[in-house]
């Protein structure tokens, strides 16, 4: 690890003071993703700003929804009461994300910014354009088995990796961010970004700013919902599909769908036109099939991880299934109903 | 307060206050010391094993304020204030008259032969200390994935999860 400065304010003003243009700066919340990158010299910071002491670590009433501070920890936030009873699908991504120790550790602001698991990013030996712009990527061609198959482009194919950001993505928050300019909120479905040809920006957060909370609007779709994760070992890995399904029914009608998918993108990936296909259709099979090809019209294999295609595929039609049952996926029995 | 280890590019070591195992200690840190390495290299408890040293593995977990972490993935500046408690606190946790007994949960680990090579057992010890803290894992199913940050290389997951049942039923750890 590299020799740094640390600071530790007290307030969100003097956080993003302490921030200032200086490049070289670096948030620190729980910890356990820039350390962990700073440990392989990915991150290089000349100072840290340790957010731990903000006052960013309530979950909030407001609007009929829930505003969750930028620090509460992915473990307190799953086991929130709220949580658990009105978003059961963000409870489940998360519990089904990392390890214990980690969700104590780890910020609802932190999570949405890891970086990606790519193999290359993490080894600084090997060209990478979302580490070091314009030396290449690595993965194209290379072992790309947990890369994404949506949305990539001819210079990054690396996927976000967070497990709750699939779930925020699907449930339409919204990310408060505080800044030199100023507080402004950004749409979750444009807060993180595809690669294109700037694939070191992972989101469209601005330089200076600090998220200061994430807000969940009133519907939480408790009723109809799952969270799907596969991979390759049961438990503390990352995703190599995941589906966060959410749905209010008519009967056997579908009124309202939500999709998100995890591990296939630069960004949890939504398609609003695979939601709006389901609008309305009976909540079979059949219907789930047809959004499920519609998703995943448009996908792209790279040299090894083509099976994450049909893997998606089945992955929605039963995420779709377990929601219209009412029969969420255990994070615990990880037999798949 | 806004607290700084001084002018940019100097390097300066900062002075925090630990209860470390039920004792304070004021300590003067460079800032990117893991707490791992804090216990360890200078404070020669090297009951926490360090594994990975990146979060992989669980067998630096550790007790900060009750709650189980990797101490391998923290700074320890930023625990300034913090009680912990490592491996060589937890008897004490249970008998705070000073008995030399052992926890109930590493008692368990001896009676359910919860460990071959032992590296992971600290680890291991914590992280069930931590669960039981917790309280939201009950049926065998829960504690596996509860435990699930921690890796054991010599296979002794049914026996740790046999140990940590036996305490559970018994009424818990504190
Ligand atoms: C072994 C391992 C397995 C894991 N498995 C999973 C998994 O299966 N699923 C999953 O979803 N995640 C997984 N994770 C990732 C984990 O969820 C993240 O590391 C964690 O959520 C990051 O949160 P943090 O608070 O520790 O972030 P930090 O490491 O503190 O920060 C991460 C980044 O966010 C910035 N930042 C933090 N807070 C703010 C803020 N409020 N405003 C602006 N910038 C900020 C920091 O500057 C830094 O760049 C795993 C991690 C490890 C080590
Ligand atoms: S996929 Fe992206 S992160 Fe991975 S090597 Fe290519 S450019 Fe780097
Ligand atoms: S040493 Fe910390 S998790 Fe492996
Ligand atoms: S007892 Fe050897 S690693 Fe667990």
């Amino acid at each position: 690890m590299n020799r740094f400065d640390y600071v530790r304010p007290s307030t969100v003003a003097e956080a993003v003071q302490a921030l200032g243009s200086d490049p070289a700066a670096r948030f620190i919340a729980g910890g356990t993703n820039l350390i962990d990158l700073m440990k392989y010299d990915v991150e290089r910071p000349g100072k840290l700003i340790d957010i731990t002491r903000l006052p960013l670590d309530k979950i909030e009433e407001r609007d009929g929804g829930l505003r969750i501070g930028a620090l509460v920890t992915n473990a307190a936030l799953a086991y929130d009461a709220r949580i658990r009873e009105r978003y059961p699908l963000l409870a489940d991504a998360i519990l089904a994300g990392a390890s214990a120790q980690l969700r104590n550790a780890a910020s609802t602001g932190g999570n949405l910014l890891q970086r990606t698991r790519c193999y290359y990013f993490y080894d600084t030996a090997t060209p990478c354009n979302k580490r070091e712009p314009g030396t290449g990527c690595s993965a194209i061609g290379g072992v790309d088995r947990i890369h994404a198959i949506l949305g990539t482009s001819e210079h990054c194919i690396a996927t976000h990796p967070s497990d709750m950001c699939v779930a925020l993505a699907a449930l339409e928050a919204t990310v408060r961010v505080s800044g030199p300019q100023g507080d402004r909120a950004i749409p979750f479905a444009e807060f993180h970004r595809l690669p294109g040809d700037d694939p070191a920006k992972d989101t469209n957060l601005a330089p200076g700013e600090i998220i200061v909370s994430v807000d969940l609007p009133a519907r939480g779709f408790a009723g109809h919902h799952t969270y799907l994760k596969l991979r390759d070992r049961l438990s503390y890995a990352f995703a190599l599909v995941s589906v966060a399904a959410a749905l209010e029914l008519d009967g056997r009608t579908i009124r309202t769908a939500r999709l998100a998918l995890g591990g296939v993108a630069h960004k949890p990936w939504r398609n609003t036109d695979a939601e709006a296909l389901l609008q309305g259709r009976p909540a079979t099979r059949e219907s789930f099939k047809a959004a499920a090809d519609l998703v995943l019209r448009e996908a792209k294999p790279q040299s090894t991880n083509g099976f994450k295609i049909e893997l998606a595929r089945r992955a929605i039609v039963r995420g779709l299934e377990q929601a219209a049952a009412g029969t969420p996926q255990s994070q615990s029995d990880k037999r798949i109903q | 307060m806004l607290i700084d280890s001084g002018s940019p590019g100097g390097v300066g070591t900062i002075g925090i206050t630990l209860t470390i195992n039920g004792e304070r200690r004021e300590l003067q840190v460079a800032p990117w010391t893991t707490l791992l390495d804090l216990l360890r290299e200078r404070l020669d408890l090297t009951g926490t094993k360090k594994g990975c040293d990146h979060g992989q593995c669980g067998a630096c977990t550790v007790l900060v304020n009750g709650t189980r972490i990797n101490s391998c993935l923290t700074l320890a500046v930023m625990k300034d204030g913090a009680e912990i408690t490592t491996v060589e606190g937890l008897a004490g946790l249970a008998h705070r008259e000073g008995t030399n007994s052992l926890h109930p949960i590493q008692e368990a680990f001896v009676e359910h032969d919860a460990f071959q090579c032992g590296y992971c057992t600290p680890g291991q010890l914590c992280s069930s200390v931590g669960m039981m803290n917790e309280g939201h894992a009950k049926t065998r199913d829960e504690i596996r994935e509860a435990m699930s940050g921690n890796i054991c290389r010599c296979g002794a997951y049914t026996n740790i999860v046999d140990a940590i049942e036996d305490v559970m039923q018994q009424g818990g750890a504190r």
